[in-house]
């Protein structure tokens, strides 16, 4: 209660002594009335004001009266130049905001445990290994007989759980007939128990679910879909859904928070492992393997002997294994098995958005950081200037006894003030902007999903970070402040120069941030704009993909009879069949043997495609022919120039033939067509083959197709104006083929550089914000230090200095400062640029532009900063400055 | 120094135990009413009375309120609280086991 009584006191001063004043003279006026002298009474009494001091210092908290006192003065400090606090505070928020937001993305996304028991004693295993292309590669695969057997090896001292990634899958739920997507994971029946996670309905999977395939249809919905998808209905379980030709029943609802641990993408659906297929393969490797340490377990010693043991079970089953080197040449098997078996940390789960996005993330947080600090910058040349201008109150306030440390409060509640300001605005701009970064990353079939809570993680990084900035803006005034010396302040100022020398240095640092942002910026928006502009070689105009599936597989004559129904509606221009689209997310690729030798190291990737196809696209041939009707595969092929090249080098292609593997049936080159890109915008030209849709087995009988996707090219402009009905007409042919994607072949090249247009987008947003604070933060420094010198420049134009001599003494410091600034920017620059090299595209840091660019932006901000303080400068008139003196 | 503390000390004691025999005092009254039990031997110092009043009210020993008087102006005036009675019989005790000493040395001489 009395501490309570003191702080509220304290808040209340003026009032309290009004009180206590009243009464005491309340008390003198009672000794009056009972019979006493009004003078001795007094007399007795003693001085009025001394009493209420003393009262007053026993009822208030005095460290918060001065501590509020000071944040008073503060408040009016900045009131007083509110301009610059208004720039002062916005840029802050800025730069607060834009750290708090990278915090957040970065921290969901690579950081934050999963919301499991046990997350820190997590693991994953993948092997390192030279790939088929001579670069090293992680594969994190896993098959489930290897699985199987590592799992009973180690399963004293650690848990093995399968866990696949998740698949956008076709499912049918039992109500309607139609298709809808949803993300698929197949795991291991240890899962659910191991991370300790209890069902919201029903029951979860259980290790007594891995019996084998159809012998546990059960389905385990996550918490997330359960609720959009079927808004919580209490009666799903026991509901069925079907997968292909699998139907599994509904047996539960997992926790609510749980939606896997592929961080970035939400489950839906959970399947027991043993009811893929795949998994009774010893040859195909399709699921993500983690190690759970049992509990006490400690990771530092038990990860290496755990990690020999499982090297050893792995390389003992891919020895043994009969079908995993069919087929292989001598030099791949050696590389196949000489890998080496790692375990990484996955308690904040593993995704394929954390392996994209580390990079450019920590770009974008490293951006952000360099933003906040010059606009840390920029405020504590503010605070440097107005304590300077101070120095003589400073000075006064020594003399007349205030204490060191008052001093150094007083100034720190004034930078306080200033960050609690910003830190509010930042929040909400934080809360804005993280959410935001996020929806950019949407590629259409599978946009980035992550829970972006403001929770105390998010909290302690933000008080951190105000704390730290407090300092930085603060602490250098108030110590400059508290050490002034009273008697050399007084007299008219010791060292006129040290605060610019601090600002100088400021102005360095400060152009040195600039221009590190800058060249980065430079360097992904280049990037980005030559990835846009790369000539693709065909067209995407108004191009409509219809992803088409028939459950069994369908003969190619009804496909074509489809594509034949597609062409009649009006709208479509030409159709064409290809067994997956360019730059979408299938890529296959097949041995390549000439005249019978064995296969060639480098494989070659391949499409199927129909005649009308390469017309359709509108990529030309360059020699030979175009596939006609009849042909059929294998049989007749088209090569790209790279495929010619690497294949027939200085030969011409047109007539020879290749297989596909040793021992395969031939197929002649009757044309070639130049190089388009076929599954990433950034890799080299590939060698590339189109063989017939048609395809037929040794027996010359057509071979069914399971899936395949019709190209049409439209009238309309926007082809997906089309989607739904040409949805239907496919549905209503009754012929087993239903469309499970429609997209436009311009969505799938967009989709390939979304990452480059939002670092490109957000990098250049960062490199504006940091040229307009650098120009202001000089600008500010210059014009300060022309008032600053007003009396030395009087002098100097007194006795005859030139204009060009006055301009070259005002700017002459400035533009060392900003050449010694910005060499150090670049050569940051070039060192943070060489560890994110993956991420640029046909562009080097080492390029002449690249560095021409920021030099020059630099330059224009700095004219322009430079020149109100160069006019001010020009403009004094000695006769005034002389008089005034 | 010593005599303050003691002064300091008995006037904390002395207020307490006024306003354990009539609540409600001003400031005025409390000395008043100390001068009078004491056949004006005992007089508060005027000075410290309201310090002393303030300490004790932060400490919890005592409660202030504001009232209105028949005269229109207001008078701030103090009663005990729970933890005042408790500070008083302490007080009491601590009076009584020094006086009780003091009297001993002085025999004892």
């Amino acid at each position: 209660m009395s501490v309570w009584s003191r702080i509220s006191n304290a808040v209340r001063g003026g009032r309290l002594n009004r009180e206590i004043e009243e009464e005491l003279q309340a008390h003198i006026e009672e000794a009056i009335a009972s019979g006493r002298d009004p003078d001795e009474a007094r007399r007795t009494f003693g001085s009025i004001l001394r009493q209420r001091e003393a009262g007053h210092s026993i009822r208030v908290a005095g460290w918060l009266e001065s501590l509020l006192a000071d944040v008073r003065f503060g408040w009016r400090q900045l009131w007083l130049n509110r301009v610059t606090s208004a720039a002062a505070v916005l840029s802050l928020a800025l730069g607060i905001g834009s750290c708090v937001a990278a915090f957040r993305l970065i921290d969901a996304l690579l950081w934050r445990p999963l919301p499991i028991s046990g997350a820190s004693r997590l693991f994953v295993l993948s092997r390192k290994l030279i790939g088929p292309e001579g670069k090293p590669i992680e594969d994190r695969y896993w098959a489930t007989p290897d699985f199987k057997l590592m799992r009973d090896a180690v399963k004293d001292q650690a848990d093995l759980i399968a866990i696949s990634e998740a698949d956008r899958t076709d499912i049918t739920l039992s109500t309607d007939d139609d298709m809808e997507k949803a993300n698929v994971v197949y795991v291991s029946g240890n899962m659910f128990p191991l991370f300790g996670l209890e069902p919201a309905l029903g029951r979860l999977l259980a290790p007594a679910d891995d019996r084998g395939r159809s012998l546990a249809p059960y389905a385990v919905l996550s918490w997330d879909y359960w609720n959009h998808r079927f808004g919580r209905d209490p009666h799903i379980l026991g509901r069925s859904l079907h997968i292909g030709d699998q139907t599994f029943e509904i047996i539960g609802v997992g926790p609510r928070d749980f939606t896997g641990t592929e961080t970035g993408t939400v489950t839906d659906i959970f399947l027991p492992l043993s009811m893929n297929g795949l998994a009774t393969q010893d040859n195909v490797t399709w699921h993500h393997t983690f190690l759970m340490l049992k509990p006490g377990v400690s990771p530092a010693t038990a990860l290496k002997p755990l990690r020999q043991h499982l090297s050893a079970v792995s390389r003992t089953f891919e020895l043994e294994c009969s079908t995993c080197l069919r087929g292989m040449t001598p030099a791949s098997i050696d590389r196949y098995l000489n890998k080496k078996l790692v375990i990484n940390p996955a308690g904040a789960g593993i995704s394929d958005l954390q392996k994209d996005y580390r990079r450019s993330l920590g770009i974008l947080g490293l951006l952000a950081a360099l933003v906040l600090l010059i606009a840390c910058v920029n405020v504590a040349n503010m605070m440097t200037a107005q304590a300077a201008a101070r120095s003589q109150e400073m000075a006064l306030r020594i003399s007349i006894g205030a204490g060191r440390r008052r001093l150094v409060q007083l100034i720190l509640s004034q930078s306080a003030l200033l960050a609690l300001f910003a830190s509010v605005l930042g929040a909400f701009f934080a809360a804005w902007s993280a959410p935001f970064v996020l929806s950019l990353i949407n590629p259409p079939d599978n946009p980035a999903r992550l829970a972006l809570p403001a929770d105390w993680r998010v909290l302690l990084f933000g008080f951190g970070l105000i704390i730290l900035i407090v300092l930085i803006l603060g602490l250098i005034p108030a110590l400059r402040a508290s050490a002034v010396r009273p008697v050399t302040a007084l007299k008219g100022g010791e060292d006129p120069h040290s605060p610019r020398r601090l600002m100088r240095g400021a102005i360095a640092l400060q152009i040195a941030f600039c221009v590190l942002v800058l060249f980065l910026s430079s360097l992904f928006v280049a990037s980005f704009q030559r990835l846009e502009n790369r000539p693709l070689g065909f067209s995407t105009d108004r191009l409509l993909l219809l992803e088409t599936v028939a459950g069994k597989g369908q003969l190619p004559v009804v496909w074509n009879q489809t594509a034949e129904a597609l062409r009649a509606v009006p709208g479509v221009n030409s159709v064409a069949i290809s067994g997956w689209p360019l730059l979408g997310r299938i890529m296959i690729n097949s041995d390549i043997s000439i005249n019978g030798a064995p296969p060639s190291p480098t494989s070659a990737f391949f499409l199927n495609v129909s005649p009308g196809w390469f017309s359709t696209m509108k990529i030309p041939l360059v020699s030979g022919r175009n596939f006609r009707p009849q042909d059929a595969s294998p049989g007749a092929a088209i090569v790209n120039e790279t495929f010619a090249k690497t294949f027939f080098p200085g030969q011409d292609p047109i007539g020879r033939t290749f297989e596909r593997g040793a021992n395969q049936p031939l197929n002649t080159i009757v044309g070639v067509t130049p190089d388009v890109p076929y599954h990433d915008l950034r890799e080299p030209s590939r060698a590339v083959f189109y063989v017939p849709f048609d395809e037929i087995d040794d027996k010359s009988a057509p071979r069914a197709v399971g899936f395949v996707t019709f190209v049409l090219h439209t009238d309309a402009r926007n082809p997906l104006a089309l989607a739904n009905s040409l949805r239907q007409l496919i549905a209503q042919r009754n012929n087993g083929l239903r469309v499970s994607n429609i997209t436009t072949q311009l969505d799938l090249v967009r989709d390939q550089t979304i990452r480059e247009r939002l670092i490109a987008m957000l990098a250049a947003f960062f490199a504006a914000v940091a040229l307009l604070l650098a120009g202001i933060g000089l600008y500010a420094v210059l014009n300060y230090s022309v008032l600053q010198r007003r009396r030395e420049i009087g002098i100097r134009m007194a006795i005859g200095s030139t204009r060009a001599g006055i301009v070259r003494i005002v700017t002459f410091e400035a533009f060392l400062m900003i050449a010694l600034g910005g060499c150090a920017g670049v050569a940051l620059g070039f060192g943070a640029a060489r560890s994110v090299e993956s991420l640029f595209y046909q562009v080097k840091a080492t390029d002449a532009d690249m560095i021409a660019l920021p030099a020059c932006a630099i330059l224009l901000t700095t004219l322009v900063a430079t020149l109100p303080a160069v006019l001010r400068a020009l403009r004094t008139d000695p006769t005034e400055i002389l008089r005034a003196e | 120094m010593a005599k303050t503390v003691a002064l300091q000390g008995s006037l904390d004691l002395l207020v307490l135990k006024m306003l354990s025999r009539r609540p409600r005092l001003h400031g005025y009254a409390i000395m008043a009413a100390i001068a009078n039990t004491s056949g004006e031997v005992l007089r508060a110092e005027e000075g410290s009375l309201y310090p002393a009043l303030y300490r004790m009210e932060e400490a919890g020993w005592i409660r202030a309120e504001w009232i209105k008087k028949d005269t229109g102006r207001r008078a701030r005036i103090y009663e005990l609280t729970a933890a005042g009675k408790k500070q008083l019989g302490a007080e009491e005790s601590r009076w009584e086991s020094v006086s009780l000493a003091i009297n001993r040395v002085l025999r004892e001489a």
